[in-house]
């Protein structure tokens, strides 16, 4: 098995799940209780990445993380390193091939909050933070962590947008999706078969995690 | 069901519906190729030459890397003539019995060479290899030597020119050549050392410059293909091979920089 893949794989996957934490969060919560029309415009491109393929994104990626377009050309002026084939760039990747797959867990957790707990909780004099952390999000957590947790292993199991945009490099790029990839193509098959071995066991205790939440969600 | 729904249904069905009316006769043969990716716009032109001449032919084309290819011929993928980059993949073929054996022949010897985008401040002709060692060069992309032949060129020549340990760091790698190349072209990474193939096709000729890397600084890109065990009609893929190496097949191969097999 290849090590240094799998660290970097869990690097990929914890980086890209704190990151939609933060911006996700507000985000869905934002969509779950605004009765602004143009909503629906902002929930569809934030789901978009469902129905591309991830070469159309990587393709774009590509394009805009070279040091001619303005997104490269900032961000080298900015930190002196080129975005493409780096950390940073299948970081930025994989956080936009992600939004749906955390947002849209987050944003139904938070619909289905019962809306008068929260007003029952803003007439005792509660501040809009204060609700919003000791009574929605305790009641929307296990729709939370689901988004989470299938973030966490959708990043695991990405393939398409970091083969376009990564360039393959050892501890930078090359993730374990890369990696079974390169072991297939070189004929390695018995490395292969061990990491695929490995991601299958992963995956399916991900989804026995996943589908015991919505269980415990469903009995409340 | 609505009027809407019922539309959709029609539509659905008909391309099935117009098919079984259709009166165009069916082309009395098949070939299926799997091509290396060198040979993504060389073979474009070879396969429109080569309908023009066999009209009754049906010749589809699948570009991709010979690595990828030869595991999926292993499985017996669904293809009649292989075309590989490395007469090695083919000759195995031919061992594992899964290829014709008197059918393996060799179509060309490939060329490896820098390109940049047009834009680029590098001076090849100037500075030849030593181009790379630019500082305003961040990222040099070749194929992955691991499993692309048009990489392990590259990785040995870096290596015979004295370079290789100095660049290394910045080394992107392209699961393919044609890959390879469009990591250099979108401007993602600085040059490339790609395919000389891909370097003369009008494309990246428009918006590019290449620099030949010395043929002697890398083991020679022997070119080779089968004819599959299981190909649908074995006599349209000899036609075929027989155009490849033809002289109007060579002609073809020569204008995109791929020399003649020993």
């Amino acid at each position: 098995m290849d090590w240094t893949a799998v660290l970097l794989t869990l690097r990929l996957a914890l980086c890209t799940t704190a990151v939609l934490l933060v911006v996700g969060l507000p985000l869905a919560y934002w969509l779950a209780t605004t009765r602004w029309r143009g909503r629906v415009v902002v929930e569809a491109v934030t789901s978009l990445p469902i129905v591309l393929p991830p070469t159309v994104l990587g393709f774009y990626l590509l394009l805009a993380m070279g040091p001619q377009a303005p997104l490269g050309r900032f961000y080298e002026a900015l930190v002196g390193e080129r975005l493409a084939f780096s950390f940073a760039g299948i970081l930025l990747g994989s956080v936009l091939y992600n939004l749906p797959f955390a947002v849209q867990p987050f944003s139904a957790a938070f619909a289905a909050v019962d809306r008068r707990l929260v007003e029952a909780s803003w007439c005792c004099g509660t501040s809009r933070l204060a609700t919003f952390r000791r009574v929605i999000v305790p009641l929307a957590w296990p729709g939370i962590v689901a988004g989470a947790v299938l973030t966490f292993a959708h990043t695991v199991g990405e393939f398409g947008v970091v083969l376009m945009i990564g360039g393959n490099i050892p501890g930078v790029t090359r993730t374990l999706s890369i990696a079974i990839y390169d072991d297939v193509q070189a004929l390695d098959y018995a490395r292969a078969g061990d990491t695929a071995l490995a991601l299958v066991g992963f995956a399916a205790v991900v989804l026995g995690l996943v589908f015991a939440l919505r269980r415990r969600a469903g009995r409340r | 069901m609505s009027r809407g729904g019922a539309i959709a249904v029609a539509l659905l069905l008909a391309p099935w519906t117009s098919a079984a009316g259709a009166t165009a006769p069916a082309p009395a043969a098949r070939v299926a190729v799997a091509a290396a990716a060198d040979l993504q716009f060389a073979f474009d032109e070879i396969g429109t030459a080569f309908r023009a001449a066999n009209p009754d032919v049906e010749l589809t084309v699948t570009y991709g890397s010979s690595g990828t290819f030869f595991a999926q011929l292993s499985t017996r993928a669904p293809f009649d003539l292989y075309l590989s980059a490395d007469v090695d993949y083919p000759r195995r073929l031919v061992a594992a019995g899964l290829a014709v054996p008197d059918s393996l022949f060799r179509y060309a010897i490939g060329q490896i060479a820098l390109w940049v985008p047009a834009a680029s401040p590098l001076d090849l002709e100037r500075d030849g290899i030593d181009a790379l060692l630019a500082p305003s060069v961040r990222t040099i992309a070749i194929a992955n030597p691991r499993h692309a032949p048009y990489g392990r060129a590259a990785e040995a020549a870096l290596r015979t020119l004295g370079v290789y340990e100095r660049v290394r760091a910045r080394l992107v790698l392209g699961e393919n050549i044609a890959q390879t190349a469009q990591f250099v072209e979108s401007g993602a990474a600085d040059v490339g050392i790609v395919a000389l193939s891909l370097a003369l096709a009008p494309r990246l000729q428009a918006t590019g410059r290449h620099w030949l890397v010395p043929r002697d600084s890398h083991p020679p890109l022997e070119q080779g293909g089968v004819i599959l065990e299981w190909a649908r009609d074995r006599h349209a893929a000899e036609r075929l091979r027989a155009f490849l190496v033809g002289p109007e097949g060579r002609r073809l191969l020569d204008r995109f920089g791929f020399l003649p097999p020993p």
